[in-house]
């Protein structure tokens, strides 16, 4: 009989591949939002499952801030040649020049907040009707609230008091015109799991999820990688650490841990004994508020 | 390690917080840096101690308003099992909130305040697990620390839920006494219960057996999509994709598609990228039939030996969850997984007094919260199983036709015959 268990990876990954096929049978426009990150290397991999030997009913969309990590980058560029399929990607670059935005000043300024006006950019310019992140519920306590699928205006607002009950697993994906959703396959997951599912499927990932040498500076207690997107103060001590990133997102905004995990092993050991969430270890900007997640969310970021 | 999904209920202020406050903390699921908010939102109280109950609170308004108004999830893992809370508001009008986080839930948690003992909403909440079948109930009496850890305070309780269980022939009911402020019987059963025989409750819900509410008699695969690679090599693939509602699916299974009726045979089976003999709920597989049959999405594959019911006239629960109220003749969507129809809500039996289980006159509309027993038509015929039976194939939710919205939750109770 318990040939017929499954175990909780098992179970998530069931879940997840569920979720991508609704996207798939419910809307005519998906995509599929790529960071670079473990998350979305994650997602690729779940929708291989989903989809194979068909082709994915969507391209990846990258939002490039121009702040990247090149060894994400290339990993992007090697991920999507062995797969065959399609990837978009748009520049924030481009949308802070034609839009005429404000950059942020300071030491760390980051191009996080501006990247919403890109990706609202691009799902206006394919019009895409749906786009599936790697959003977790254990993030953030206001992800905690979020659905499966997530419904957005047309200025991609999400607006908590109108979010659709979502019972057994039966996904409202009607919308209006104009209005997008916001698919979340691995809501249900947690950095730990994320991790064991990558081991036991041995998924690979850029070499910066593991521990190397690097130049950073020490900032309130947060390890910032020295990169030519950072303002240098004269003062500033620069050393050189053995760090790994828990999350790669900009080099603005990501902070390493000091680590000598130099395998998956040696990662899953050290989470489980760390005492710090994700996001709190290495989201610099999520430390200015509170509620910082939440205004960012109300205002498109997925 | 399997996976639990359980549900928290009480009325407001009977604990429910800090119970999964503590949960998550005596587990070690809570961060430092999560930790660090919340002392320093605590900084301002009198006591010093730390308020658990704000880690369960998530969004702004919420917090503005000190209550929590809609349904938060939270994990915590122990070496035997991943846990997935919903955290359901005890506040009276968020019937809706308790519906939703119960559909898919393993167990509840209902705390009663030992100083109160059962009362208005420990029914409501418990009408609601029994009208949803979640299959575990844990009766959690709270605060017993403010009545002395009392042994004839909580069995006076016991006494009084047994009639309430009784009633609503909850099958699978335990019992526990707690203090969750102070942490007794939570991780570890407590001294302050020498009278207590019980394990502690992190023991039960790491214990409880789920696999076998887990339905693998009745095979049910619901289409979600159709693969069909557009590749010179894969000229005749056609995989059904979907996710195993319930049963077990063999290769040479003898099969039939609803509504359609056609007969087929599997001929293969793919799970998680790898061809496989045998299939079984909750599997996500693809299935792969020996005819070329025309089968698109919301169809239902089950086995020729064992057919659900199948009908376009449904007797169904209803839990509104809308503001815009509920009125017989209005039209909505009808969506059971992915199959989605036009239907029209016939007409309202009547209203059950969820304090109570009393049926009430049907009312002219039924607003939001409300539970009404009513009939359905379908503009085509539904392959269901009561909900009773099977939750996986026997829910719906009705989707207004302009706002979009998830107005209602349905539990399909029968077919209706004249
Ligand atoms: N004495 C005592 N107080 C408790 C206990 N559990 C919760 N409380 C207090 O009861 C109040 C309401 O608790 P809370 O968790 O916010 O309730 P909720 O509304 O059900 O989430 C708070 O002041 C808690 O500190 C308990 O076991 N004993």
């Amino acid at each position: 009989m318990s040939s017929y268990r499954l175990d909780y990876l098992d179970h998530l990954e069931s879940e997840a591949i569920h979720i991508f096929r609704e996207v798939a049978g419910q809307f005519e426009k998906p995509a599929l939002l790529f960071s670079g990150g473990k998350d979305s290397i994650t997602l690729v991999h779940l929708a291989l499952k989903a989809f194979r030997p068909g082709k994915f009913p969507f391209p990846l969309v990258h939002i490039d801030t121009g702040h990247n990590f090149p060894e994400a980058l290339d990993f992007r560029d090697k991920l999507v040649t062995e797969i065959g399929e399609k990837l978009i990607v748009r520049k924030v670059e481009d949308t802070i020049r034609s839009k005429n935005l404000t950059e942020q000043k300071g030491k760390f300024a980051s191009r996080n907040a501006l990247q919403t006006y890109t990706l609202l950019d691009v799902i206006e310019e394919f019009g895409f009707d749906a786009c599936i992140g790697g959003a977790r519920r254990d993030e953030e306590k206001a992800r905690a609230k979020e659905r499966i699928f997530s419904v957005r205006d047309e200025f991609g607002q999400w607006n908590p008091k109108l979010q659709r009950p979502e019972l057994w697993n039966t996904y409202n994906g009607k919308i209006h015109k104009g209005e997008n959703v916001r698919a979340f396959p691995i809501s249900n997951w947690t950095e730990l799991d994320i991790w064991n599912y990558i081991k036991r499927k041995n998924i690979e990932l850029p070499s910066i999820y593991f521990s190397h040498e690097r130049k950073v500076l020490e900032h309130e207690g947060q390890l910032v990688a020295v990169s030519e997107f950072i303002n240098l103060e004269p003062t500033d001590i620069v050393t050189s650490k053995k760090v790994r990133y828990r999350t790669v997102g900009d080099m603005t905004c990501t902070a390493a841990v000091e680590s000598t995990a130099s395998n998956i092993d040696d990662i899953i050991t050290e989470i489980i004994a760390t005492k710090t969430s994700e996001r709190g270890e290495t989201r610099i900007d999520d430390k200015v508020s509170e509620a910082a997640m939440e205004d960012r969310k109300k205002n498109g970021y997925f | 390690m399997d996976i639990l999904r359980f549900i928290t209920a009480g009325s407001v202020d009977d604990g429910k917080s800090t119970l999964i406050g503590r949960l998550l903390f005596d587990s070690k699921s809570i961060l430092i840096d999560q930790l660090a908010a919340i002392e320093k939102q605590t900084r301002n109280r009198q006591d010093g101690e730390i308020d658990l109950a704000l880690l369960t609170d998530g969004l702004r308004a919420e917090r503005e308003q000190g209550i929590t108004i809609d349904v938060a999830y939270k994990y915590f893992s122990t070496p035997k099992r991943k846990f997935i809370i919903a955290d359901a508001p005890g506040h009276i009008q968020y019937t809706r909130n308790m519906v939703t986080g119960a559909s898919n839930a393993d167990l509840a948690i209902i705390l009663v305040d030992a100083r109160n003992g059962v009362v208005e909403q420990t029914r409501r909440h418990s009408i609601i697990a029994s009208l949803l079948n979640i299959p575990h109930i844990v009766i959690a009496v709270n605060k017993m620390d403010l009545v002395g850890y009392s042994q004839d305070v909580y069995n006076n309780i016991l006494i009084d839920y047994a009639e309430v269980a009784k009633s609503l022939g909850l099958k699978d009911v335990i019992y526990i006494p707690i203090s969750a402020i102070n942490g007794d019987n939570i991780v570890d059963t407590s001294t302050n219960f020498p009278w207590y025989e019980g394990e502690s409750l992190l023991h039960i819900l790491e214990n409880i057996e789920v696999y076998n509410d887990i339905n693998l008699d009745d095979p049910r695969f619901p289409v979600q999509y159709v693969i069909r690679p557009q590749r010179e090599d894969l000229h005749d693939y056609r995989g059904y994709a979907g996710k195993i509602a319930s049963g077990i699916y063999k290769t040479g299974d003898k099969v039939v598609i609803l509504p359609s009726e056609i007969t087929s045979t599997i001929s293969a089976i793919e799970v998680s990228g790898q061809e496989v003999q045998e299939a079984f709920a909750p599997q996500s597989a693809i299935l792969h039939l020996a005819d070329d049959v025309d089968i698109s999405r919301g169809d239902v594959i089950v086995n020729q030996n064992n057919l659900p019911q199948l009908s376009n006239e449904l007797e169904v629960f209803i839990c509104w969850m809308d503001h815009k109220p509920l009125q017989a003749g209005n039209k909505y969507f009808f969506q059971v997984n992915s199959r989605v129809v036009r239907c029209v809500v016939k007409e309202i039996k009547y209203k059950l007094d969820v304090n109570t289980l009393q049926k009430l006159d049907a009312p002219d509309k039924a607003g939001l919260n409300d539970i009404v027993n009513a009939t359905i038509k379908t503009a085509s015929p539904i392959p269901f199983d009561s909900y009773k039976k099977l939750r996986t194939n026997g829910g719906a939710i009705l989707i207004d036709e302009t706002s979009l919205l998830t107005a209602g939750a349905c539990m399909i109770q029968d077919a209706i015959t004249d």
